[in-house]
């Protein structure tokens, strides 16, 4: 059978590529909200897996909220990246500075 | 090797390839279709951990609907992708050194800590067990607050999204149904008094034309 920590280690592995991924594309929202998807994934897994391992349903309702937050993100952030690229006609991270943060 | 085991291992390679090509590719909509593929596995791995529910919810819920709103933003958008991929293999040497610490180093905890006994093999649930049962049973009772709760997020999230895309432009033609329920008859109908029209009083060449057709 499959152990706990191959679950864990694959995990792990999709985390350390979605940190990769912010690293690599700092200048596109878009690809920057996917590499988030994949970073709520990463730790459903983890979640999923405890809970099947230790007999616990309450990880998978855990998951069940998780997903729908992430939803409801991904919404209003695709929404917001709309309103910006109307009124800056760019999603340049770069050039997102009118708050001369 | 048992069938489980090769699934598994089939469907986490699919997964590992496809997340990384999600953050890789050039294109965005290529990266859009490679993150369905990585949650498509993702809820075959989740099958494999007897969680049908939220593997089913996960296709219904990400694939169906998140995913399908990234790749309409993504073809909507007008995008200079030159320019967004400059610098894109400057910051890859330390982004890869990061991430290979981050995962080596969870893997040696994981590796050390999750190998006992105590996190053995569950036995398998019998033949006529619901997964979606056993949540729905616990959402409704220990959790029903915090299900409500996610209810009204979704519900602020719909009312955030719709308010910030909305807008009117300035040339649009469109009815305003308040103005339409409120209209009364004096508004759209006008009354004219006139005195009746006899033939005697319209001029003769358009007598004679009626007649002839």
């Amino acid at each position: 059978m499959i152990p706990l920590s191959h679950y864990l280690i694959l995990s792990a592995i999709l985390f350390g590529i979605s940190i990769v991924g912010i690293f690599l594309n700092r200048k596109n929202v878009v690809i920057l909200l996917m590499a988030v998807e994949l970073l709520l994934l990463a730790v459903n897994m983890n979640f999923v897996a405890f809970s099947h391992y230790l007999q616990d349903t309450a990880g998978q309702i855990f998951v069940f909220f998780i997903l729908t937050v992430a939803a409801a993100e991904a919404a209003i952030g695709l929404a917001i990246l709309i309103v910006l690229f109307r009124s800056r006609q760019t999603i340049n991270v770069d050039e997102l500075d009118s708050l001369k943060g | 090797m048992t069938f489980l085991q090769i699934a598994f291992y089939v469907f986490s390679a699919i997964l590992v390839v496809s997340a990384g090509m999600v953050v890789t590719i050039r294109n965005p909509v290529k990266s859009a279709l490679f993150l369905v593929l990585a949650f498509f596995s993702a809820s075959c791995v989740w099958i494999t951990l007897q969680a049908e529910f939220l593997a089913i919810v996960l296709v219904l819920v990400y694939v169906g609907a998140v995913m399908v709103l990234f790749l309409f933003v993504v073809m909507m958008l007008d995008i200079d992708l030159a320019k967004l991929r400059a610098g894109f293999t400057r910051y890859l040497p330390i982004g890869s050194v990061i991430a290979i610490l981050l995962v080596g180093e969870i893997a040696l905890v994981m590796l050390g800590s999750f190998n006992g006994a105590e996190y053995a093999n569950p036995a398998s649930h019998a033949a006529d067990y619901s997964n979606s049962k056993a949540l729905g049973l616990q959402i409704y009772t220990d959790y029903v607050y915090a299900f409500e709760i996610a209810a009204l997020i979704l519900l602020v999230a719909i009312i955030a999204a719709i308010a910030l895309t909305m807008r009117r432009r300035p040339n649009t033609k469109y009815n305003n149904p308040t103005e339409q329920v409120k209209v009364n008859r004096d508004d759209r109908l006008r009354i004219v008094k006139m005195k009746p029209e006899t033939p005697a009083d319209t001029p003769a060449d358009t007598v004679i034309r009626g007649k002839e057709s």
